[in-house]
């Protein structure tokens, strides 16, 4: 999901965000109709100040036709659960999605997968049930955010015509953090220089994690969960608050 | 099969001991995985912590360390650890810690279970793992078989209690009460190093004292067992039994170096008895007629197979099958004389080569001859003796053992002699050496008596060492014919590498590898006046001797382990195939890892040779 440019971002649906995600899914379980969102909204969130060693995470991946999260659809999705420990790549799920428009050549070129493949997959309705249980409490976390957010907002939206919103922490922004903060980033910023690649492969590389063959929508789940491990072992302490993280 | 862990699958593939494993496991153990990330100088494992599974460095590198924070091991990617502890008690031994920022695998401990149970590659990997724990652990007694691992001596529970010859039966007895045994040794005198004259045991007391209606008062001497039949310290538990058997005694001194460590009884035996194997040794000497016995040499090979899947060493079977094989000689002659009749002069059935080696396997000739008494005369006995080679020759090529090729077989009448004349033999042999001749005849420099006069083969095995040591032309004649056989390099893709870039499809593993070996060793005991025959024995004697540079006796012993074993395993799987087990070994029926170690050896007896040459240079033609 790093072929999108900033600029080709169409929409900025959410406007419902806070820090305090506990109280905005109460909110929402309270506003919401339909029954499979209302239990993702009760199983709520963890406390914004909860250590980062507390907190269940799930990394998220999504390959999509083309770049536009109201066009376009999601075609899979892979989840990986983890905790600071441990990434449970052996409890991984992916789930191949039948998009509502025609698949594009393009996009087919960026992550492989074909007409045939997904002939026998279904409508993303029929996955919204699995997919909210498997989020349901933990905090998500993606790499590049917008898009991920924005393509599981309208994807539920116009199938449930009800929003979903939950916490995520996008490894994107935090790298985008690590590079602009600290000497290095000030002196970056003096000189006018080009920003480091945030994608994901390159920002792995920076921790010395092996490259991976990119868009498979599990292996990239995995990638952006060994980031994360990463990020917070070089940047910040087990002890540190979510809610430092998430948005 | 599609899998989701694709770069985890991509990953396992490229690193032994997985990318050994076949296609389903493999997969299965991909989808196990788990990840962790630790920063470097951040600890992974910590001493004596429960350990749940196996852990692979996907990316950085980790040092393992000893108790005492001395570094074990450096592992890179690729690299696995933590196996010793999840192969003992799931505790953590050697404490691990992130020497850079690295990327873990995580493989739980019942998914390597299942992968150390169900695939031999993958546990011979976890268990020998890299060099210096293959030197460590390849002749370590991992063996879970304790009648076949266990040495005697480990059955010894207390010393020995002793009485002087001239204490009377009923301080004997009294003895026994106090200290609450079955049997006492007795010695010549109350001092010191008084020598062993005699044992006294329970049923002696009530067969020769009581049942004969002796006086308490006799000197112990009139009631106790004076032949003795011991076993060394080192010799296995179930050679014990096959002597109490043999013999019908219930108790066995133990000695090491002729002095008594303690006694066994069948008691300590029975309790350590489980293995039905051994049987087969039992029952040879129950069957009747060779038909009889010829219906055992099937359940022998499935005894060796057995061995072998049981982790046995290549110490152990070959003694095992040594053992079998001596069995069925004894039996077949026992049948002999009750045919023929009783032998018209003594005599001694000499077992020679691999079994006199205790270096037996499943795939062997009959090599064997007959030193009869110097007062045979050819015109009386030559038909008894004949006639007791040729039943002998013809019942163990019923039982699987061919006849030898080089007609060096009792049945041969040049191999059929008087002590005499073997005596000049081997005069001839080592004063006027000569290689060609000793090519042939190298093979009784191993002898060993099975049956009859056994004293002869000692009385020869001495005059071969006392003769030796004044003809060192000798000793360069074996040492040129030790080093005419040589291993290759090693192997490529599928291929046998020789040393000139020649590669062949097969490879014969006796040939290249344990008879150039044991003719080695060989020369090397000879040169000291080493008695054992054993080659695993000889290579102690020579480590202990010194003669050769440092270290270089604990790499034989390990090359011979591990081509030993290769050939064994190779043996096993033929038969287990329902094939008829040879030394070939092909190439791409060998793992990565056997590939690897059997080449480390090659290069060992390799350099070993040139070892030899220089120390042997020449030699008369």
């Amino acid at each position: 999901m790093f072929y999108l440019k900033k600029q080709e971002l169409k929409t900025d649906p959410l406007q419902l965000l806070s820090n305090n995600w506990q109280k905005t899914m109460q909110q929402l379980e309270l506003s919401t109709k339909d029954a499979r969102l209302k239990a993702f909204y009760q199983a709520g969130a963890v406390a914004a100040d909860t250590a980062l060693q507390e907190v269940s995470f799930v990394a998220l991946d999504f390959e999509t036709t083309g770049l536009d999260p109201v066009r376009d659809g999601i075609v899979s999705i892979g989840l990986v659960p983890l905790t600071l420990g441990r990434i449970q790549s052996s409890k991984a799920q992916s789930y191949l999605v039948k998009p509502r428009v025609k698949l594009n050549e393009s996009s087919v070129i960026v992550h492989g997968i074909t007409d045939s493949a997904i002939a026998q997959a279904a409508d993303l309705e029929l996955y919204i049930e699995p997919l909210l249980q498997a989020l349901a409490g933990k905090v998500v976390l993606v790499h590049h955010l917008p898009i991920e957010r924005a393509f599981l907002y309208h994807g539920v939206m116009s199938r449930l015509k009800e929003a979903v919103v939950f916490p995520m922490i996008d490894t994107l922004a935090l790298e985008r953090g690590f590079t602009q903060s600290g000497l290095k980033g000030w002196w970056r910023q003096l000189t006018k220089q080009s920003q480091p690649s945030l994608r994901l492969a390159d920002c792995r590389q920076r921790y010395q994690l092996p490259a991976y063959q990119p868009h498979h929508a599990v292996t990239d789940a995995i990638a952006c969960a060994e980031l994360f491990q990463a990020q917070v072992a070089q940047h910040f302490s087990v002890s540190t608050p979510v809610g430092k993280l998430w948005s | 099969m599609q899998i989701e862990q694709i770069e985890i699958l991509n990953f396992l593939k490229r690193y032994s001991p997985f990318k050994e494993l076949p296609d389903d496991l493999l997969h299965q153990t991909a989808m196990q995985v788990d990840i962790g990330y630790f920063k470097a100088g951040t600890p992974i494992l910590r001493f004596g912590e429960p350990l749940q599974a196996l852990h692979l460095v996907r990316s950085g590198a980790v040092e393992t360390y000893r108790r005492n924070g001395v570094l074990y091991n450096r592992l890179s990617e690729g690299g696995i650890f933590a196996e010793q502890g999840l192969l003992r008690d799931k505790t953590v031994i050697f404490p691990a810690t992130a020497l850079e920022d690295s990327l873990i695998y995580f493989i739980p401990a019942e998914c390597f279970e299942l992968l150390y149970k169900s695939d031999e590659v993958f546990a011979d990997y976890v268990e020998i793992g890299d060099t210096q724990r293959k030197k460590s652990g390849v002749l370590s007694d991992k063996n879970s078989n304790e009648l076949m691992s266990s040495e005697v001596r480990q059955l010894i529970g207390r010393a020995a209690v002793t009485l002087a010859a001239d204490a009377t039966v009923q301080q004997a007895a009294q003895l026994m009460q106090q200290e609450s045994v079955s049997s006492l040794l007795i010695v010549a005198d109350q001092s010191k190093d008084a020598a062993l004259v005699g044992i006294v045991t329970d049923r002696d007391l009530r067969n020769r004292l009581i049942a004969a209606g002796l006086d308490y008062q006799q000197k112990v001497a009139v009631v106790m067992t004076t032949e003795l039949v011991c076993i060394e310290q080192h010799q296995f538990v179930f050679e014990a039994m096959l002597l109490m058997l043999r013999h019908n005694v219930h108790h066995l001194p133990v000695l090491e170096e002729g002095k008594v460590l303690g006694i066994i009884s069948i008691a300590d035996v029975i309790r350590y008895e489980s293995q039905n194997s051994l049987y087969i040794v039992s029952s040879i000497f129950r069957q009747q007629t060779v038909a009889e016995l010829q219906s055992l040499s099937t359940e022998l090979a499935s005894c060796f197979v057995r061995m072998v899947n049981e982790d046995a060493n290549s110490r152990m079977i070959g003694a095992a099958m040594a053992v079998t094989g001596r069995s069925f000689k004894q039996r077949l002659l026992e049948l002999a004389e009750q045919q023929l009749g009783p032998p018209p002069v003594p005599y001694c059935f000499l077992a020679l080569g691999s079994m006199a080696r205790d270096e037996q396997l499943i795939v062997t000739d009959q090599d064997n001859a007959l030193v009869l008494h110097n007062d045979y005369d050819p015109l009386l006995h030559q038909d008894y003796f004949a006639a007791l080679a040729q039943f002998v020759c013809d019942g163990l090529a019923a039982c699987g053992y061919s006849y030898c090729s080089g007609d060096i077989m009792a049945t041969n009448s040049q191999w059929r002699q008087p002590l005499r004349v073997w005596q000049q033999y081997f005069t001839d042999w080592i004063e006027k050496p000569d290689a060609q001749r000793l090519l042939n005849s190298g093979i009784f420099f191993d002898l060993e008596g099975v049956w009859g006069q056994v004293r002869w083969a000692d009385q020869l095995n001495q005059q071969i060492r006392r003769q030796v040591k004044a003809n060192p032309d000798f000793l360069a004649c074996m040492a040129r014919n030790a080093i005419s056989r040589t291993p290759p390099l090693g192997f490529f893709k599928d291929f046998v590498l020789e040393n000139d870039g020649q590669q062949n499809n097969s490879l014969d593993i006796k040939r290249r590898g344990t008879a150039p070996l044991a003719d080695l060793v060989r020369v090397h005991a000879l040169s000291i006046g080493c008695t054992a025959t054993n080659t695993y024995e000889r290579l102690l004697a020579v480590k202990a001797a010194g003669i050769l540079p440092k270290g270089r006796a604990d790499d034989l012993l390990d090359a011979l382990e591990v081509i030993a074993m290769v050939r064994i395993r190779q043996q096993a799987k033929s038969l287990q195939a329902g094939r008829a087990a040879d030394n070939k070994v092909k190439p791409e029926e060998l793992s990565a890892f056997e590939r690897k170690t059997l080449k480390e050896a090659f290069q060992i007896l390799s350099y070993a040779q040139k070892f030899l040459k220089f120390r042997y240079p020449g030699g008369r033609q």
